[in-house]
């Protein structure tokens, strides 16, 4: 114990005597946190429409108006046809174009039903679906008769059944609220990666581990005296995060602090570990950095931060029983938004115990004092 | 205070890289008490056999025995009883003196009212005591190589490893080293040195002459000298490169 108190001493003087730690400590969560968490957002704004109106009717100047005064929808130009529209969403110019057929007043008036057209530009499959459904509320909320008809026909949307939505712990759908724990999981995992593992193959390439190697230390003294001092970097960091979420997002605490730092503990022994893994198999800090910068995007585009993991396929999921990302977002989201407790979490909890001893027991092993 | 009692015994040792033999068989004894210099050109396989003697590197076969322990089984006992200088400058040079020594005190298990004694006694001998508190990074090649000898014999070891220890540094400074390495002896310190200077050599009790991963020639000085008629150690080394 004397002894890793020695290694931790001679750590955390190197730590602090390096000039680019402090803003590395500071700017990192700031950026993270004040940037990525607006831009990585899957709401809409401002959709570019193109209305053709065939009709020039009471009703579908009436529609039209309704639409216009929507500020989701940014009505680009009004067209006389509809290879216009066509032409416009070729070039990108609009997203969404809207055609009201001949007869649309007369339509509604007399069959007691309409149908209207509507073109999605669909690269972006999730943000059509989600400019569809709007727009189609804004059509059902001018008349529940009129039918929207969409190029795809699994769009197409009937108006007989009205849900009536109950959002459970984010009610205002709050983008913010979802993204902000998991770009602060990211945060940490960035931290516990790279610092530890950076920290170590530097000794490799300045020579001074050979020194360390000859001495009776004991391989977990060493990889103990590298993780720890970014084991407490990595928590505060999450402090200092979440800090600037509450004030700038006023994101909502729900769960017990406590348990979310002492998970968070677990989480970064885990991608510390990892990281320190890599820099025991690399000889230099490109090798390093290069494998643990495709590890964590795996990682974190897998992680279901940015897309649902429900949505991914069969074979994916199973991927993700080894992603500790996964369980982490998870836990983050939990503890936060819904006010999770220990037992409900008790499953991830479980998993990224038992991958941190495994992961620190592979780094311990794998650190080699005799080449 | 040379004996006949072997700290350092080596029987048949091999190192391959591949297809290449750094170390070709390798049969010797270094004495308790004694300086014993492995000398030969860059290339010959000295930094090798010294890397395998301190447990940093793996032999390929043969029988070792370092301050009586296994090399194969015990290594990290061996550990506890040697000191080693690398070639390479290897000392942190963002920490102090004072940090350095403070830590790798610490990791020998050095006690703490022992360290701070040593400590002292050997900042005044180096006239390094009101550095102390400067960063290694920021002194001089012939101080660091000082400091780095003085720091691998703090914890008192049994026998010292040292690497070329002398590379680059001035004719001055590396008298005084060797005024190092003979007070290290007094304290009943086991030498084994690596060098490519031959002015070098004449200062070991013994030398063994290593050429392309083989010992050519292994006694003391003066019997080399006689052995090759040779009027220093430059010439003995010369006669038995050709």
């Amino acid at each position: 114990m004397r002894i890793l108190f020695y290694i931790l001493q001679k750590e955390f003087t190197q730590i602090f005597r390096n000039r680019s730690m402090l803003p590395i400590i500071f700017v990192m969560p700031l950026v993270q946190m004040l940037i990525l968490v607006f831009a990585a957002t899957n709401e809409l704004r401002q959709v570019d429409l193109a209305i053709v109106d065939y009709d020039h009717s009471y009703s579908s100047r009436d529609m039209v108006a309704g639409i216009v005064g929507n500020p989701f929808f940014k009505v680009q130009k009004l067209l006389a046809n509809s290879q216009e529209a066509e032409e416009l969403l070729m070039r990108n110019k609009i997203d969404l174009a809207l055609v009201i057929p001949r007869h649309f007043d007369k339509d509604l008036n007399m069959n007691k039903s309409a149908e209207v057209q509507v073109l999605v530009d669909a690269i972006n499959g999730n943000a059509a679906q989600l400019s569809l459904s709007y727009l189609s509320s804004v059509i059902g909320s001018f008349s529940q008769k009129v039918l929207i008809n969409p190029i795809k026909p699994e769009f197409r949307q009937t108006k007989n059944i009205v849900i009536k939505p109950s959002y459970w712990f984010n009610p205002q759908l709050n983008y913010k609220y979802y993204m902000a724990p998991g770009i602060l999981v990211v945060l940490i995992t960035v931290v516990g990666m790279l610092l530890g593992g950076m920290n170590l193959v530097r000794e490799k390439e300045l020579g001074t581990i050979e020194q360390i190697n000859v001495t009776p230390l004991k391989k977990w003294q060493f990889i103990a005296g590298k993780l720890l001092p970014f084991l407490v970097i990595g928590l505060f960091d999450l402090a200092f995060g979440l800090l600037v979420a509450k004030l700038a997002f006023n994101i909502p605490v729900r769960g017990s602090l406590v348990l979310l730092f002492s998970l968070a503990s677990v989480y970064l022994v885990l991608v510390l570990s990892w990281g320190l893994f890599i820099s025991t198999i690399s000889d230099t800090q490109q090798q390093a950095t290069f494998v643990s910068f495709f590890s964590l995007i795996v990682f974190i585009m897998m992680s279901g931060l940015f897309t649902p993991v429900e949505s991914m396929p069969d074979w994916a999921q199973k991927i993700d029983f080894i992603n500790p990302l996964f369980y982490f977002v998870k836990i983050m989201r939990s503890v936060l938004l819904k006010g999770s407790n220990f037992a409900d979490i008790f499953n991830e909890f479980a998993a990224l115990s038992a991958f941190a001893v495994s992961m620190f027991g592979l780094a311990i092993f794998r650190y080699r004092k005799t080449s | 205070m040379i004996t006949t009692e072997p700290v350092i015994t080596v029987k048949n040792m091999v190192k391959k890289f591949g297809t290449f033999v750094a170390n070709d068989n390798l049969n010797f004894e270094v004495y308790k008490g004694e300086i014993f210099g492995f000398i030969g050109a860059n290339g010959a396989g000295k930094t090798t056999a010294i890397r395998i003697l301190c447990g940093l590197s793996t032999p390929t076969s043969g029988e070792m025995k370092v301050a009586g322990f296994d090399i194969y089984r015990q290594t990290e006992k061996i550990k506890q009883n040697i000191g080693y200088m690398s070639q390479k400058f290897s000392l942190y040079e963002d920490l102090t003196i004072n940090e350095n020594i403070r830590f790798f005190g610490g990791i020998y298990g050095m006690k703490i009212g022992e360290r701070k004694a040593r400590t002292i006694e050997m900042l005044e001998r180096l006239e390094l005591k009101e550095f102390a508190n400067r960063k290694i990074g920021d002194l001089p090649l012939g101080w660091k190589q000082k400091l780095a000898f003085s720091i691998a014999i703090l914890h008192n070891p049994r026998i010292v490893f040292l690497d070329e220890p002398t590379g680059g540094v001035d004719p001055i400074t590396r008298r005084q080293f060797w005024n190092l390495i003979y007070e290290a002896v007094e304290k009943g310190i086991t030498v084994f040195v690596t060098t490519h200077y031959m002015d070098e050599a004449e200062y070991c009790d013994r030398v063994s002459i290593m050429a392309d991963g083989r010992i050519v020639a292994l006694d003391t000085p003066e019997k080399l000298k006689k052995q090759y008629d040779a009027a220093n150690m430059d010439e003995v080394f010369l006669k038995i490169a050709r």
